[in-house]
C-alpha cells in the first residue's frame, strides 16, 4: 500500500463515525418496553498511549511498527539488575492532560506494582500508581449525539476519578494452530496514562460519545494520537445491569475496544446479554470478555486465574514525584528531580465540547456541522480566522462541502495548511458574490493549493474562470442553445405539468447545456432569466 | 551520627555526653530503653480454615509446595506469628514505603538512547520464530476455531 494512501485511510477511518449509516444498534435500545425495566451502569477505564520519543522507565524507542523486539532495552526485557529512570516528558504530558480534563494534580505521586503472570509482561509486575495516582477527580463535559439522528443531542457530564502513569505491555500474537503465542516487547514499557471514569454512563451511545471527546481532547494536547486502529488508545467497560431501586448487579468487563463505534456496540450488545441471562434465570459471572467487531457479540475470555490477586506493593526503585509551582519549589531541590507545573499549564487547548457550544451558540450552526468543524484538524482554526464580517453557515457549508473534498483528495494536513487563510476566505468571497459560479469553485481551489504564491483571484483571472458578465454574450450563447435544442424547447411549451416523471427539467437542460458551452462561466440564475425573457418572445 | 563525631573531636567526654543527650532529645521517637509487652494470644484474630483451594491459590503466589500435612501446619503456624502485627497501634500513622521518601525522583529527558540489542535480549529465550519469543498461549478468546476454514 502507498504511504499517502494510508493516511487518508486513516483519516477516513477518524471521520467515518460521521457518515456512517449503519450503526442500527443504537436505535433498539430506548424503545423496547421490556428493557425499560432495567438500568445498566457504565464505567471506562482508557489506556491512551503518551506521545514521546522514549518509554517511560528506558530510553528505547516506542516508533510504531519497528521491527519485532529491536525497540526493547535490556531494561525492558526485565533483565535482572536494571533499574527504572523514569521520563519527564512523559510526566509532564500526564500533568497536562490531567489539568485539561480537570483534575485535581498530587502534589505528590508514587510509582506501585502490580504483579501477574503473562507472557508480554517480562517482569512478572507492571509499574502503576494505584494508591497514589499523579491526578484525581476530573470532571468532563461531553456531548451525547447520534449520527443518525443530528437533532437527538444532549450535554453529559461524566467523573474522572484518577489519572495514573503506568507501562505499557508488549504485544502477543497468538498462533491457535500451533497452540503457542509470539511475543514482541517493542510495546513493553511504552508509557500510558490510565483514565478511570465514574460508573456515570448509562449506554453505549454516551460512552463512545465520552470516548470521542477524550480523544479529540487528546488529539488537542498532543499528547496521545489517538489513533485507535494502532492500539494507541484502548477502552475497557465495566458493565453491569439492575432493575431500578436494586443494588448494582455484578458487572463484566469487555477489554480492549479499539474503535468508537466498538465501544458503542460492545456496552449495548452486553447490556442486552446481560439482560437476557437474567430474565432467563441465569446469573451473571464477573468475568472478562472481549468483542468481535465481525459478529458484534462479547466472547468470555479463557482466563485461568479467576483468583486474580494483584498483590501490589510499592515500587521500591522508584522515589515519588513531586509537583511544584515555582513560588512553593523548596530551597536546594535540584531542578532535574522535580516538576514545576506553571507553565506546563499555561496555554491548555479548550475542550472540543467548549468549541461545539461557542460555534453553535455563536452563528447558530447545526450541531452536526460543528462536530465536523471541530472533528477535523485545523479546521476550526480556518473558520475562526476568517469568519469575521462573512456568513457563518455559508462560509461553513462551503468549508465542509467544498474546501474539505479538494483538501482530503490531496491529503493535505489542516494543521500544516500550506496556503494562506486569506485565499480560502478569497475563493468563498468569489463563490458567495458570484464572481465564480460554483461549478468552479473545485477548480479555483485545487489551483489555489497548486499556486500557493498566488492570489485565487490572480489565479481566475489567470485561467479565465470568472463569470462572464457581458449580458449580450451570455445572451447569444442562450439563443445558440435555444437553436440547437428545438426539442426541449418545445417541451418547455407544453409545460411542465404534462411532463413525465423522471425527465430533465427542461429549463434544467437548457441551463446545463449552456453552462458547459460556457466552461461553468455563468451564474445560472442569470441564465435562467435570459432564458426566460428569450422563450416568452417565441 | 556526623554530629557525634564533631563533638569528639573538640569537646570533652562530659560534655560529649551532654550533647548526646540532647541529641536523644530531639530524636524523640527512639525509646531510650526497649519495652517488652507480652502478647495475650487470646486477643489474636483467630487463623481462618484453609480450604483446600485457598491453599492451591497460596501454593501458586508463592511459589511454595507446602506438599503435606506438616508443611500445611506450618503455614498456619506462619499466620499465628504474623497475626502478633494485629497489636501495634498504627491509627493514623501513615504507611512508610521508604526511608527517603522526602526525595524526590530523578527525572531523564526524553531522548532515544537504548534498544537495538534483538541478540542481547534474545539470548535467555529457549524458543525463538522469526525474532518473537515463543511463550505458552496465552488469555485468548474462548471462540471455536474451524480448523477447516483455518488451513
Amino acid at each position: 500500500m502507498v504511504y499517502s494512501n494510508r493516511i487518508s485511510l486513516r483519516r477516513l477511518c477518524r471521520l467515518s463515525f460521521l457518515v456512517s449509516r449503519h450503526n442500527r444498534h443504537y436505535s433498539n435500545l430506548s424503545y423496547n418496553p421490556r428493557e425499560q425495566e432495567w438500568r445498566s451502569v457504565v464505567g471506562l477505564e482508557i489506556h491512551a498511549q503518551i506521545q514521546s520519543e522514549s518509554k517511560l522507565f528506558s530510553g528505547a524507542s516506542t516508533k510504531y511498527a519497528g521491527s519485532t523486539n529491536t525497540q526493547v532495552s535490556i531494561f525492558d526485557a526485565a533483565i535482572p539488575g536494571t533499574l527504572p529512570v523514569l521520563n519527564r516528558h512523559i510526566v509532564e504530558a500526564g500533568i497536562r492532560t490531567a489539568a485539561a480534563l480537570g483534575c485535581k494534580l498530587s502534589q505528590m505521586s508514587k510509582f506501585d506494582r502490580k504483579h501477574y503472570f503473562y507472557a508480554d509482561l517480562p517482569a512478572g509486575y507492571q509499574i502503576t500508581q494505584q494508591r497514589h495516582p499523579l491526578a484525581r477527580n476530573g470532571k468532563v463535559k461531553y456531548l451525547v449525539y447520534n449520527t443518525d439522528n443530528w437533532n437527538k443531542y444532549s450535554w453529559k457530564t461524566a467523573s474522572i476519578i484518577q489519572l495514573q502513569l503506568e507501562q505499557d505491555s508488549g504485544k502477543s500474537l497468538h498462533d491457535a494452530d500451533q497452540n503457542r503465542s509470539l511475543i514482541d516487547l517493542n510495546r513493553a514499557g511504552v508509557g500510558l496514562m490510565e483514565i478511570v471514569t465514574a460508573p456515570d454512563f448509562t449506554d453505549g451511545e454516551e460512552a463512545s460519545s465520552f470516548v470521542r471527546e477524550l480523544v479529540l481532547m487528546l488529539r488537542r494536547l498532543e499528547t496521545c494520537s489517538g489513533r485507535m486502529e494502532e492500539g494507541a488508545l484502548r477502552v475497557d467497560a465495566n458493565i453491569s445491569v439492575h432493575r431500578p431501586g436494586e443494588p448494582l448487579g455484578v458487572r463484566t468487563e469487555v477489554k480492549n475496544l479499539n474503535s468508537v463505534k466498538s465501544v458503542g456496540r460492545a456496552i449495548d450488545y452486553e447490556i442486552k446479554r446481560q439482560i437476557g441471562e437474567l430474565e432467563s434465570g441465569r446469573e451473571i459471572v464477573n468475568e472478562t470478555r472481549s468483542f468481535d467487531a465481525q459478529s458484534g457479540q462479547t466472547i468470555a475470555m479463557r482466563d485461568k486465574e479467576k483468583l486474580q490477586d494483584y498483590r501490589f506493593m510499592p515500587e521500591p526503585n522508584l522515589l515519588p514525584v513531586f509537583l511544584y509551582d515555582s513560588k512553593s519549589v523548596p530551597m536546594g531541590v535540584d531542578p532535574a528531580n522535580v516538576i514545576i507545573t506553571d507553565h506546563l499549564l499555561q496555554g491548555l487547548p479548550s475542550s472540543p465540547s467548549k468549541s461545539y457550544e461557542r460555534i453553535h451558540d455563536d452563528h447558530k450552526i447545526s450541531i452536526r456541522n460543528c462536530v465536523i468543524l471541530v472533528n477535523e484538524d485545523g479546521l476550526l482554526k480556518i473558520f475562526d480566522e476568517i469568519v469575521e464580517r462573512r456568513d457563518a453557515k455559508a462560509l461553513i457549508n462551503f468549508l465542509i462541502a467544498d474546501f474539505l473534498g479538494v483538501a482530503h483528495a490531496r491529503d493535505i494536513n489542516l494543521l500544516q495548511c500550506p496556503v494562506p487563510f486569506r485565499h480560502i476566505a478569497e475563493v468563498f468571497d468569489m463563490k458567495t458574490n458570484r464572481y465564480i459560479s460554483n461549478d468552479n469553485v473545485t477548480q479555483v481551489l485545487e489551483l489555489m493549493f497548486d499556486f500557493p504564491n498566488k492570489t485565487p483571484g490572480e489565479i481566475v483571472k489567470e485561467k479565465e474562470l470568472e463569470n462572464i458578465q457581458d449580458l449580450e454574450v451570455l445572451q447569444a450563447e442562450c439563443e445558440k442553445t435555444l437553436l440547437k435544442h428545438p426539442n426541449v424547447v418545445q417541451r418547455w411549451k407544453v409545460g411542465q405539468q404534462k411532463e413525465k416523471k423522471g425527465r430533465q427539467d427542461p429549463m434544467l437542460k437548457l441551463v446545463n447545456t449552456t453552462m458547459t458551452a460556457l466552461n461553468n462561466r455563468a451564474n445560472p440564475l442569470v441564465l435562467i432569466s435570459i432564458f426566460e425573457k428569450l422563450l416568452s418572445k417565441k | 551520627m556526623i554530629a557525634v563525631t564533631r563533638i569528639t573531636a573538640k569537646s570533652s567526654t562530659r560534655n560529649l555526653r551532654q550533647k548526646l543527650q540532647l541529641n536523644n532529645y530531639f530524636s524523640s521517637k527512639v525509646p531510650d530503653e526497649p519495652t517488652w509487652v507480652p502478647i495475650d494470644k487470646e486477643k489474636l484474630p483467630k487463623v481462618p480454615e484453609l480450604d483446600e483451594a485457598t491453599v492451591n491459590h497460596l501454593e501458586r503466589l508463592s511459589l511454595v509446595k507446602f506438599n503435606n500435612q506438616a508443611g500445611v501446619e506450618r503455614l498456619y503456624k506462619a499466620i499465628e506469628y504474623a497475626n502478633q502485627l494485629h497489636m501495634v497501634d498504627t491509627e493514623g500513622v501513615e504507611p512508610l514505603d521508604s526511608v527517603l521518601e522526602n526525595r524526590s525522583v530523578y527525572l531523564r529527558e526524553d531522548k532515544v538512547t537504548d534498544g537495538n540489542c534483538l541478540k542481547d535480549i534474545l539470548q535467555n529465550a529457549s524458543l525463538v520464530v522469526e525474532d518473537y519469543f515463543v511463550a505458552p498461549p496465552g488469555n485468548i478468546p474462548l471462540k471455536p476455531v474451524d480448523k477447516k476454514s483455518s488451513k
